[in-house]
């Protein structure tokens, strides 16, 4: 790769809620931690979106979801740039849009990028709003993921298209399985908010790893969030031994 | 008869849960009440001028202030400054009071509901940005709700803040609306044109929205910053008051502002209402000195990252030791994300210290935004250890129930 690391955080003032542009500020410290070059890019909508070697989507309200999708479909770049080689990680909302279609706030379905083959259907339940632990399934090497999941879509994964994780508690995709987010090539899609990232340091180096073509990552000081993965893990732990006791 | 017994229920199990040390026990009270007599709100607000004040920040103060501003011509006035901001509160408040005048600070979403119930001769609309989105209350969503509330109440005063579009379009359809420049600095939650989600733009006068022309209304007030002088209001028809608080910030001299224009619709002189606003100097433990421990601390609150970004600005510059505080409880929305949307950046080179229910959370953020700290559990422990036994007072900002811990902790 030639020139800085290129991390772009996708429509934050579309798909800014939940604090998920924490994932594009954590990706690219851990890169500059390394000694890499690295640009951050807040990639608003209004501008055709830059040429970026991962890309990050966030969470959002249903209205922008719909408005970053088309904008996302009519600028062409992020389809591009994932045929060239791009990582994506799309949390949330931002999951929805990069599949093949989405519900609006009408629940009519709305086209998506089709980044991944997956489907959402507007849910007749509750929303999905809690811890969610899920041990790793499409992603190989990775410690069990810890989030926090707020949703009321079911997405439905197509052939080829595997889940990131199965849930030992909470939701995630909603669709009958256990299945939670998915993973195409580098394209990583996931209802857990934290943010994941901040969560899942493995998630992060796993994606700066195949942005950077396999290139092996030093580790870091993750003492802080190791800390909070331990006390997460730790309450998810206890409160399933007292629902069993 | 009904209404009688549902306001003497609410004051009996204000009084004994008083007595029991359980706080104000205006919850409990105003349930109780509300469980005998559901229309109890309506009866108990019948013959009082009510004034209402909501937004997702400075509720609480700007409750207080224009609470005094009502009291300064002699008039007894009622709040739930110290309770809960939902019916059961208000309930509590009214039931304990004879009060001709009473200003109650509403949630966002109950807005609604208690603008039906009290028929408002006032309602004052701060600002709307993200709050515990896990509950799903999502801004848009709310500006909505109050945009049909509005329209079904035209004999109600509206006080709107002009520079918050999501305000601006909840409140534009209202008969009588009194735009106020208050200012808003956090403007994430706006981008989106609420009336068509195209882009707003913000600029020098104002805002404006490429797609649909919804643009800032005309104010009839606004805040104005001379250059190093006193901040003050400038009214359209040419009057200039000075905006003089005790208080601390910025976003204080808005909500003071905002007072100062609800206080004028509801018959008190913006000027007398502004004069009798410079005596406040806490609201509901905000802003004093008070011991922590063996220490003396400031406490701040702040619960979203608009609260924060003006907090932040507040104790920039500072170099007073800072403990921040973060809890996960109900009252403060069970997924601490937020913590990423507030630009900590700011407190590089400050001496941290992290702590509440949910300190891991902030300590991975503060380890991403380059600032040094150090982690304690217990929140009056790292008030202790921030001071270091210096005697320098320490900032605190906690979120919502972050801030009540300490404000109840031990002296
Ligand atoms: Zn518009």
């Amino acid at each position: 790769m030639s020139g800085p690391l290129r991390v772009a955080v996708v429509y934050p003032d579309l798909l800014g809620t939940y604090g998920d542009g924490g994932n594009g500020l954590i990706l690219a410290r851990r890169a500059e931690w390394r000694g890499l070059d690295v640009e951050l890019l807040q990639a608003v909508s209004d501008r055709p979106l830059p040429e970026a070697d991962i890309y990050c989507l966030g969470g959002g309200e249903d209205g922008p979801q719909v408005r970053a999708a088309r904008t996302l479909v009519d600028d062409g770049t992020l389809a591009r740039r994932v045929q060239g080689g791009a990582v994506v990680l799309a949390v949330c909302a931002g999951f929805q849009v990069v599949g093949r279609s989405f519900p609006g706030a009408d629940g009519e379905p709305h086209e998506g990028v089709g980044l991944l083959d997956i489907e959402t259907l507007k849910g007749a339940g509750p929303r999905a709003v809690g811890e969610v632990v899920a041990e790793p399934e499409g992603i190989e090497g990775l410690p069990v993921l810890t989030g926090f999941e707020n949703h009321g879509g079911h997405t439905m994964l197509g052939e080829g298209t595997v889940a990131l994780g199965r849930v030992t508690a909470g939701i995630g995709n909603g669709d009958g399985g256990r299945g939670e987010g998915a993973v195409a090539g580098h394209v990583v899609g996931t209802y857990l908010h934290g943010p994941v990232l901040a969560r899942n340091p493995g998630l992060a180096d796993v994606l700066l790893a195949w942005a950077l073509q396999g290139a092996w990552l030093e580790p870091l000081d993750d003492s802080a969030s190791e800390g909070l993965r331990e006390e997460r893990l730790g309450t998810m732990r206890r409160k399933r031994l007292r629902r069993r006791t | 008869m009904r209404q009688q017994l549902a306001s003497a229920a609410t004051r009996a199990v204000n009084a004994a849960s008083r007595r029991l040390g359980r706080g104000q026990g205006t919850v409990a009270g105003g349930r109780a009440g509300l469980r005998l007599d559901p229309k109890l709100l309506e009866h108990l607000s019948a013959g009082r001028q009510v004034a209402l004040v909501t937004g997702t920040n400075g509720k609480t103060t700007t409750t207080r202030l224009l609470t005094v501003a009502l009291g300064a011509t002699g008039d007894e006035v009622v709040s739930n400054e110290t309770g809960s901001n939902m019916p059961p509160g208000h309930v509590a408040a009214l039931a304990g009071s004879r009060a001709t005048r009473a200003v109650l600070a509403v949630d966002e979403v109950y807005l609604p509901r208690v603008l039906t119930a009290t028929a408002a001769a006032a309602v004052v609309l701060l600002n709307l940005s993200r709050d515990q989105l896990d509950r799903t209350n999502e801004v848009r969503m709310v500006a909505g709700r109050w945009r049909a509330a509005l329209a079904a109440a035209p004999h109600t005063h509206v006080v709107a803040n002009a520079d918050d579009p999501l305000v601006a379009w909840g409140a534009s359809v209202a008969r009588d609306v009194h735009w106020v420049g208050a200012g808003l600095r956090w403007q994430l939650d706006a981008v989106g044109c609420p009336a068509c989600e195209g882009r707003i733009e913000f600029g020098e006068g104002g805002w404006s929205c490429a797609g649909c022309g919804f643009a800032r209304p005309e104010t009839e007030a606004r805040l104005v910053h001379s250059a190093g002088g006193m901040p003050s209001g400038e009214w359209a028809d040419g009057r200039t008051y000075p905006v003089r608080l005790a208080l601390p910030g910025r976003f204080n001299q808005a909500n003071a502002l905002m007072a100062a224009v609800a206080a004028e619709a509801c018959g008190v002189d913006a000027l007398i209402a502004l004069q009798a606003m410079e005596q406040v100097e806490e609201v509901a433990g905000r802003f004093t000195v008070r011991p922590i421990g063996e220490a003396q601390a400031r406490l701040m609150l702040a619960k979203n990252p608009a609260g924060w970004d003006e907090l932040l600005d507040l104790v920039a510059g500072s170099d007073a030791p800072l403990v921040v505080s973060i809890n996960a409880r109900v009252a403060d929305g069970a997924d601490p994300s937020w913590l990423w949307d507030v630009p900590y950046e700011r407190l590089a080179g400050r001496t941290v210290v992290a702590t509440g229910d949910r300190y891991r959370d902030l300590s991975v953020r503060l380890h991403y935004a380059g600032v040094a700290h150090t982690t304690e559990a217990d929140p009056v422990q790292a008030v202790v250890r921030a001071a270091d036994g210096t005697g320098a007072v320490v900032d605190v900002i906690g979120n919502y129930t972050a801030f009540h811990d300490l404000l109840g902790a031990p002296r």
